[in-house]
């Protein structure tokens, strides 16, 4: 068999990193088509980028700013309104492990 | 190798919830106390095609820190998404500044301990970031606020210059007393306006290559600042002693018990992802900004210190010990405000004010009389109307009764007889009656002087105002 | 023929109408726009179940904005909009709608706010029929990504509507409202404006907020419009242009009025027709079709110049790394905390966990993957850095090309709308379908896809006129000099 570009272990890496169950076929496939992927952005390489600057943002210079007000009403139950689970005001998520 | 072979090399990374009426990045309040998910809206809440929209004021309060830290402002900086999975995270990232901050470098220079000399704790950076919100933890569920998520921080990053618990507190104190002078925060740590992260290493004595540093984290008083160093450093001098490895370790201040724990490690925990938040154009500070806040700067602690030995003639140490305290710098201002002479107003907030405050185990405005009422007090001593024994009593009683000065005095009956005639009478009297050591005293017996003062204060009960007394009594003793 | 049979057959032909047409008779009070509304619900009614072209249908609220808009129109001075009935793409935050963005994350999300862009359409007494389908999270170019199942395209209800806005572009093309809103990251709103035979535009980067549509690489995520005319969709555009203060990148530049724009003059007019556009491999009828439409803008008076954009060929390479390094992280708030679906667990890694393996497609699993790995520990230099430095010689090569002509004009795509399920196995098959439209989105700059041909088998073709920053002036003018030429009939639906 061909050597993938990225190993099974590296795809759960990733996922435990995005937090992405996985089956063992998805990661199986994510194995391929990331290695495929990935090949396919190699030809990036073919350029040399030694003395160009990197493009975050194509938008023009300056960012627009607010005044310090508060400008937004107290409107807890709209914004609790699409919680899967709440408790009084508070949202309510299982037990947080670290 | 004993613990003295070692040395501890600190650097303090403190978090300071900035003074802003909104949230960073939206238009929350940015207060706290409110009933949970209060002040939240779609922004700080992380929903769906939400925007950031950069808080202008912040951005002065931060270049005001960093013009008081002695900082570069950078004209130039951005903001980067921060990656990490936590229920009080609402968008998966935190909005940070990663690699290009608003200030660099930078130091803050702190007051002479007793026989030191002034040090500097260089700054690395300072930088702004928005706070998440607030888990609840409980037996099978956690339940989460988002009130605080979004409210801006500012991060402020020394060097590991600092060598001792006690240097790490101070160090903090004089930074709070930045943060609250230039307005970017009110320093209430107790209330979790400032949180700070401590890394410690410890190397031999005389080396300079620094060790494995432990990184406590949440720190939120100056004292388990100080223990939390104080166990953290003793620990590893243990280790290495017995000749284990320091691992890198994030560690957690357990306050009940006074240890640090290590928090369990997550193999991938630091993975951030840092990258370039594409909703934040990059910050453009203009010259010309920097210069109409650096025009408009407040008096800075160190300033402040300066002026006070100058201007009133305090020892370092004075002024130490009264701006080491907000609340005694702030009534010590208020006192000499009242017009009262800076010298005694200073003894007399060191040791009666800050006795008082000690023994009542409360907090300083409530143990003792405003500072107007004890201005008052000190102007009668001033004015020779009371003396300073009887302004010591009155105060006592002042802080017991909150009457006020003049109320105290005219009840205690403790002004003071400065009327010569009355004096000169009441010495006659005495004279009189002591006719034979009145002989004495001018046959050349000079030592029964302090007889005769003792003799006319005890006949006036000790209301006499003693410099007239000498006054009288030297010119009738004189015949 | 009895008046009212007249009448009849005049009303069910009103969702065919243009904006323009419709806006004029809607003023003069000849028709209602709860007629107008009505005619559209109608036709969605006869069509989606062939189509798909919608998540959502508002049909309710759609009347009662009718209703709202008629009477504005009776006190008169209402604006270009007003009564107008338009799709949205269900990317947009809708207040009191659900808004799913064809994700299953998404499913019971109802927002409480409107993205700017609604907020300004609504002000301007606009009526939505629904919400469009897209592909899950914009994440396509096919529409065959949506988690409500695939778009069909009108022309052909065996190809792709194009993506990822495809439930727009079809429900303009199959009339089932006047113009709709789509996003366009890669080449969303001008691909399937080309498949399914309509004008879209791909505004400049922060010319148009994005405030409340669903971020999928913030970047390059562009605002914009779908519909029958140039003319119509640059109403569209100039209802929803402009400064935002909720958008931090949005510009602040005041919005042209684009209908002056629309001289029908190109003279002198500059073309630029870049080399790399037109490659080996290209559908014939592409090739001429275009060719054609730029021939047809020299016989009034432009010219073309060759130009070439030299690194065009890496622009999918640069686009696939940042888009989905951006992805990676816009997607990581669908969490289960608090809002969408929540998977049961029994702690917060197993909710994590579990809600984003239910809730993602497999193309949005495939694109976070990509993105995490690429700004992951040890990767970030030699994946995202290095496409952040190649989307800087791209936007160079526009910078160059536009010292030579005042605009480009170039192929949408090399191929008319393929057929569904044809390239669902090879993603990076599907990647090239927006080799042509995906630089423009790297560089930031205004693009739109005009009809100007069809193959033999009857499938539209796009021509994607190019321009400068904030040069959506000279596009739609060479568009609408184009189109009102006559050279061309884009043909209707025969649905
Ligand atoms: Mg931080
Ligand atoms: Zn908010």
């Amino acid at each position: 068999m061909e050597q993938e570009r990225i190993s099974l272990e590296q795809v759960r890496h990733v996922a435990r990193l995005a937090r992405l169950a996985l089956t063992p076929a998805e990661e199986q496939r994510l194995q391929i088509e990331m290695s495929e992927m990935l090949d396919y952005v190699d030809k990036l390489n073919q350029l040399n980028t030694e003395d160009v600057g990197p493009t975050a943002q194509v938008g023009e210079p300056g960012i627009t700013t607010r005044e310090d007000e508060v400008t937004n009403p107290s409107a807890a139950d709209a914004m609790l309104a699409n919680a899967p689970a709440r408790d009084g005001f508070f949202f309510k998520v299982p037990k947080i492990i670290e | 190798m004993n613990s003295d072979s070692y040395e501890a090399v600190i650097g303090l990374e403190v978090h300071a919830h900035m003074l802003t009426r909104s949230k960073l990045f939206c238009g929350c309040a940015a207060d706290f106390g409110a009933a949970p998910n209060h002040n939240v809206c779609p922004i700080c809440m992380g929903m769906p095609g939400v925007l950031p929209v950069l808080n202008r004021h912040v951005l002065e309060l931060a270049i005001r820190t960093g013009l008081a830290a002695h900082s570069r402002i950078e004209p130039h900086s951005t903001f980067a998404r921060k990656s990490y999975f936590y229920p009080d995270l609402p968008k998966g990232y935190q909005i940070s500044q990663y690699d290009q901050p608003l200030c660099r470098g930078g130091y803050v220079e702190l007051p002479p301990r007793e026989g030191s000399e002034p040090r500097r704790i260089r700054l690395v950076r300072i930088h702004l970031e928005e706070d998440a919100g607030k888990n609840i933890h409980s037996e099978n569920a956690s339940l989460v606020d988002f009130n605080r998520s979004g409210v801006p921080l500012m991060e402020i990053v020394s060097e590991p210059d600092i060598r001792s618990p006690e240097e790490a507190v101070d160090y903090l104190r004089e930074l709070r007393g930045i943060l609250v002078a230039v307005g970017a925060s009110d320093g209430k740590m107790e209330e979790g306006s400032l949180r700070c992260d401590v890394n410690v290493s410890v190397r031999p004595r005389g080396t300079s290559e620094l060790g494995v540093k432990t990184e406590i984290k949440n720190l939120n008083s100056f004292r388990f600042v100080e223990k939390a160093i104080v166990y953290e450093v003793k620990r590893q001098i243990e280790e290495l002693s017995a000749g284990r490895r320091i691992p890198q370790e994030t560690h957690l201040w357990d306050p009940e018990r006074e240890v640090t724990r290590p928090m369990r490690s997550k193999e991938f925990a630091n993975d951030y992802r840092y990258f370039p938040e594409p909703d934040l154009p990059p910050v453009l500070v203009a010259p010309d900004l920097v210069e109409s806040i650096a025009a408009a700067m407040p008096e800075l602690p160190a300033q402040k210190r300066e002026k006070y030995g100058r201007d009133f003639g305090l020892s370092s140490y004075e002024v130490g010990v009264l701006l080491g305290r907000d609340d005694l710098g702030d009534y010590f201002a208020a006192v000499l405000a009242a017009g009262v002479n800076a010298k005694a107003a200073a003894n007399w907030v060191m040791t009666e004010v800050l006795r008082a405050a000690n023994e009542s185990g409360k907090p300083l405005a409530q143990a003792v009389p405003p500072p107007q009422q004890t201005g008052e007090l000190l102007r009668m001593v001033e004015q020779s109307r009371i003396s300073l024994n009887a302004a010591k009593n009155a105060f006592a009683a002042m802080c017991r009764s909150g009457n006020t000065a003049e109320a105290t005095v005219l009840e205690l009956g403790l002004a003071q007889v400065s009327d010569e005639a009355a004096i000169a009478e009441v010495c006659d009297r005495v004279l009189a009656a002591e006719g034979a050591k009145l002989a004495e005293y001018r046959a050349g017996r000079d030592k029964l002087y302090g007889f005769f003062v003792g003799a006319v204060m005890k006949a006036m009960g000790a209301k006499a105002n003693p410099k007239v007394v000498n006054e009288v009594l030297r010119r009738k003793l004189a015949g | 023929m009895r008046p009212s049979a007249v009448f009849t057959q005049m009303t069910s032909e009103l969702n065919r109408l243009t904006i323009a047409e419709a806006s004029a008779r809607l003023r003069r009070r000849e028709i209602s726009s709860r007629e107008l509304t009505r005619a559209c619900l109608d036709r969605v009614a006869a069509v989606e179940p062939r189509l798909n072209a919608f998540i959502t249908v508002t049909a309710d609220e759609a009347l009662q904005q009718a209703e709202l808009a008629d009477r504005r129109l009776d006190q008169g001075d209402a604006p270009a909009l007003c009564g107008i009935p338009l799709a949205i793409k269900d990317i947009y935050c809708t207040r009191g709608v659900r808004t799913t963005c064809a994700s299953k994350i998404l499913d019971n999300f109802v927002p409480p706010f409107d993205a700017t862009t609604i907020a300004r359409l609504r002000a301007a007494g606009a009526v939505f029929v629904g919400k469009a389908n897209l592909d899950e999270f914009a994440m396509g170019s096919s529409t065959e990504n949506s988690a409500y199942g695939a778009t069909r395209n009108p022309h052909g209800l065996e190809r792709v509507a194009g993506g990822s806005s495809g439930g727009s572009a079809a429900a303009v093309a199959a009339d089932e409202c006047l113009a709709a809103l789509g996003t366009d990251t890669g080449g969303s709103i001008r691909l399937p404006a080309a498949y399914c035979g309509v004008v879209g535009i791909k505004p400049t980067y922060s010319r148009v907020s994005r405030f409340g549509v669903i971020a999928y690489a913030s970047s390059l995520d562009q605002v914009g419009p779908f519909a029958r005319t140039v003319r119509d969709a640059a109403t569209v555009l100039e209802a929803v242009a402009g400064p935002d203060p909720l958008d931090a990148t949005c510009s602040g530049r005041p919005v042209p009025d684009y209908a002056r724009a629309l001289s029908g003059e190109v003279r002198g007019m500059r073309i630029g027709v870049p080399k790399e556009f037109f490659v080996e491999g290209m559908d014939a009828a592409v090739d001429s079709g275009v060719r054609g439409a730029i021939a047809g803008l020299e016989e009034l008076g432009a010219e073309s110049v060759e130009i070439s954009l030299p690194h065009t060929d890496y622009a999918v390479a640069a686009y696939y790394l940042i888009a989905t390094a951006e992805a990676s992280a816009n997607l990581a708030r669908y969490d289960g905390v608090r809002y969408g679906l929540r998977a049961a667990a029994d702690n917060n890694i197993e909710l994590y966990n579990r809600t984003r393996a239910q809730g993602f497609g497999a193309e949005v699993k495939r694109r976070i993957m990509l993105g995490t790995f690429a700004l992951s520990a040890g990767y970030y230099d030699a994946y995202y850095l290095k496409a952040q430095k190649v989307r800087t010689l791209i936007r160079r090569d526009f910078e160059l090309a536009f010292e030579k002509c005042d605009i480009i004009a170039a192929p949408v795509a090399p191929s008319t709308a393929f057929r569904l399920g044809e390239k669902t196995d090879d993603p990076i098959k599907m990647y090239l379908s927006d080799i042509f439209t995906i630089s423009v989105n790297l560089a930031g700059l205004p693009g739109m896809s005009v009809p100007c041909g069809i193959d033999p088998e009857g499938m539209p073709i796009g021509l994607q006129l190019i321009g400068p920053p904030f040069g959506e002036e000279a596009i739609l003018r060479a568009g609408d000099a184009w189109e009102r030429s006559g050279k061309f009939a884009p043909p209707r639906s025969r649905l």
